[in-house]
């Protein structure tokens, strides 16, 4: 966008406002009327706006339809309507300080994003996480798939029709929020994953609360099974749709099980594993079709594969440490702070202006509910990051959405977007 | 599809229901019943007191400096011995915290030095106007003990020299 000369004068515009006819777009016209088919500008197929205040696309995403019919000729998303500009604010935010922010990306699987940063942040600094933060990491991260995933079928479901879908979701979710809340302090925006380990020991009651997720969720598991999966109107609404190939799948950067339900075996638990994921026997389900059942079977065994993670973990949970003794990245344990000059130093020195990173680029990804979550961060030696980049999963699995809704009807498009599991606060950022 | 298949269908649809039906609700009746709450959870910020009705706050400003969304605003004065807030040198003059900006992460109880600021799970802030969620320092600071006298108090000199006490470590268990 640029604009025309020559410059507004003062008392034109009180307010120093850009005003509308001074401002000169890059896109003409003609480019504009390239996305749609010749037939839409003659009145024979009809322009839709879907959203950006629909209930089925999840979030502010606004779709613009081309329809013959029912069918659907084009199909162009607009995003931006979420957009906080998060990634720039945390240029301006110590890294520390930069964490609450990620938690806001996808507000769903809060902790997911939090390791990301932090695991930057730790490969950036060359910070050591003791083996009983890595491990609680793990059994959180996989709590925090379960948590997303379950939204993720709630919504899917409840947009194709299954109400009481979503609310057996939300039930279930409420005992994974319960962690959140139990070791954090908070239901969504944990913040619990810092730099160099975790915020606190999880507290005394922690192994009861995820044993009780690991006695309740088979059952539940199987009971949303029972509902959906050979239910002939859900296998109706869901196979042959939103077909992608693998090739496709790839091309258009996606990951996740969006991916995986195109027959692709990519996780990056498996491919670069982190936090010690390497420690724990599990499979990672593949599909062959690349339609929305096939995303939706990767997923439910996904939920099979967490829970033998977490069980794995929590039988394994080792004692001892869960921050690193590292006084230069870590606060020094409060209560010294009273006796100790060198730790009051400390204390003082990394909540005012926090640590420094190297200059240097890194780049981290981990494997969240949705995808490849990556963070690329970029040190300048000084205490904030340069640039902070967040690979969002939700984004790239968006991309290939017009593509793959071409031919499709009008209702499938509901359930394409409830498949591909978007949250628009990771598209946007 | 048979007919047989269909009706099949229909009697395991409803007897679906039907075991539903005995079982309890999950929901509960807020706000009138409410959900206990973890001994962690980040909710309203209290300012808190020592036993002997001195302040905790020393007016560090280090909460502020540790704020994400810059939602505390911390100036210091001077303690003397007449009129002593808190231990130490300097209190807390002015103290706001602007609950629309705050997003609760609990950073600023983290830094705290001597444990004055905690977010309790109770009291969640809310209000018609933006003036009224600018907390000040008598909306956040507890009142004293019972029979206890509230700042500022009248101190012997020397008692209070060290800003900092010694405070137990945090109970990570709870």
């Amino acid at each position: 966008m640029t604009i025309a000369e020559p410059p507004i004068r003062v008392e034109d515009a009180p307010h120093n406002a850009v005003r509308v006819e001074d401002v000169q777009l890059d896109i003409t016209l003609e480019q504009l009327k390239k996305l749609v088919s010749p037939r839409a500008l003659t009145g024979e197929t009809m322009l839709l706006n879907m959203g950006p205040q629909h209930p089925s696309t999840h979030g502010v995403l606004r779709l613009l339809l081309e329809l013959d019919g029912e069918t659907i000729v084009s199909c162009i998303p607009d995003i931006g309507y979420l957009h906080t500009g998060i990634e720039k604010t945390a240029e301006g935010k110590t890294y520390l300080k930069a964490i609450p922010l990620t938690d806001r990306t996808d507000y769903l699987a809060p902790m997911s994003n939090n390791l990301a940063f932090c695991g930057a942040v730790e490969k950036l600094v060359g910070i050591d996480v003791p083996i009983r933060a890595q491990y609680l990491r793990v059994i959180l991260m996989e709590l925090t798939r379960m948590n997303s995933h379950l939204v993720w079928l709630g919504t899917h479901a409840l947009d194709i029709g299954a109400m009481s879908m979503f609310l057996y979701c939300m039930r279930e979710r409420e005992m994974i929020l319960d962690i959140y809340e139990a070791v954090s302090g908070a239901r969504m925006m944990s913040s619990y994953i810092r730099p160099g380990g975790l915020w606190r020991d999880v507290p005394a009651h922690f192994p009861q609360l995820v044993q009780r997720v690991l006695d309740v969720f088979p059952r539940r598991i199987l009971e949303y099974e029972k509902l959906l999966k050979e239910n002939p109107l859900w296998k109706e609404r869901t196979v042959g749709i939103g077909k992608i190939s693998a090739q496709d799948a790839i091309a258009w950067g996606m990951t996740g099980p969006c991916l995986r339900g195109s027959g692709v075996n990519y996780d990056v638990r498996k491919a670069q594993p982190y936090s010690s994921y390497d420690h724990f026997e599990f499979s990672v389900p593949v599909g062959s079709n690349g339609d929305v059942y096939d995303r939706y079977k990767c997923r439910m065994e996904e939920f099979n594969q967490s829970l033998k993670i977490i069980k794995q973990a929590m039988d394994r949970l080792p004692p001892g440490p869960v921050m690193t003794d590292d006084r230069k990245v870590a606060p020094p344990p409060k209560h010294e702070i009273a006796y100790s000059m060198e730790s009051l130093i400390h204390h003082f020195k990394l909540w005012t202006e926090g640590f420094r990173a190297p200059e240097g680029e890194v780049y981290f990804a981990v494997e969240s509910g949705k995808g490849e979550y990556g963070v690329l961060l970029s040190g300048d030696g000084s205490p904030k990051p340069r640039r902070v980049h967040f690979r969002a999963p939700s984004f790239h699995n968006l991309q290939p959405l017009g593509e793959i809704s071409k031919g499709a009807l009008l209702a499938d498009i509901v359930a394409i977007i409830g498949s591909i599991d978007i949250v628009l606060g990771d598209v946007d950022r | 599809m048979g007919l047989k298949e269909v009706l099949t269908r229909i009697v395991v649809g409803f007897a679906t229901v039907l075991k539903t039906v005995t079982r309890r609700p999950v929901t509960i009746q807020y706000p009138e019943q409410q959900k206990p709450m973890s001994a962690r959870f980040r909710g309203r910020h209290h300012l808190k007191r020592y036993e002997d009705g001195l302040e905790r706050c020393i007016g560090c400003a280090l909460c502020a400096a540790a704020c994400p969304a810059d939602a505390i605003y911390v100036e210091a004065g001077e303690n003397t011995d007449e009129e002593r807030y808190s231990p130490g040198e300097r209190y807390a003059k002015t103290y706001e915290i602007n609950m629309l900006r705050c997003i609760f992460c609990g950073y600023c109880e983290d830094a705290c030095p001597t444990n004055a600021i905690v977010l309790e799970p109770i009291e969640f802030p809310t209000g018609y106007t933006r003036e009224s969620m600018i907390y000040t320092k008598e909306m956040l600071l507890e009142s004293p003990p019972i029979n206890v006298p509230a700042t500022p108090q009248r101190t012997p000199p020397g008692k209070y020299d060290r800003a900092i006490l010694p405070f137990p470590p945090i109970d990570e268990s709870q």
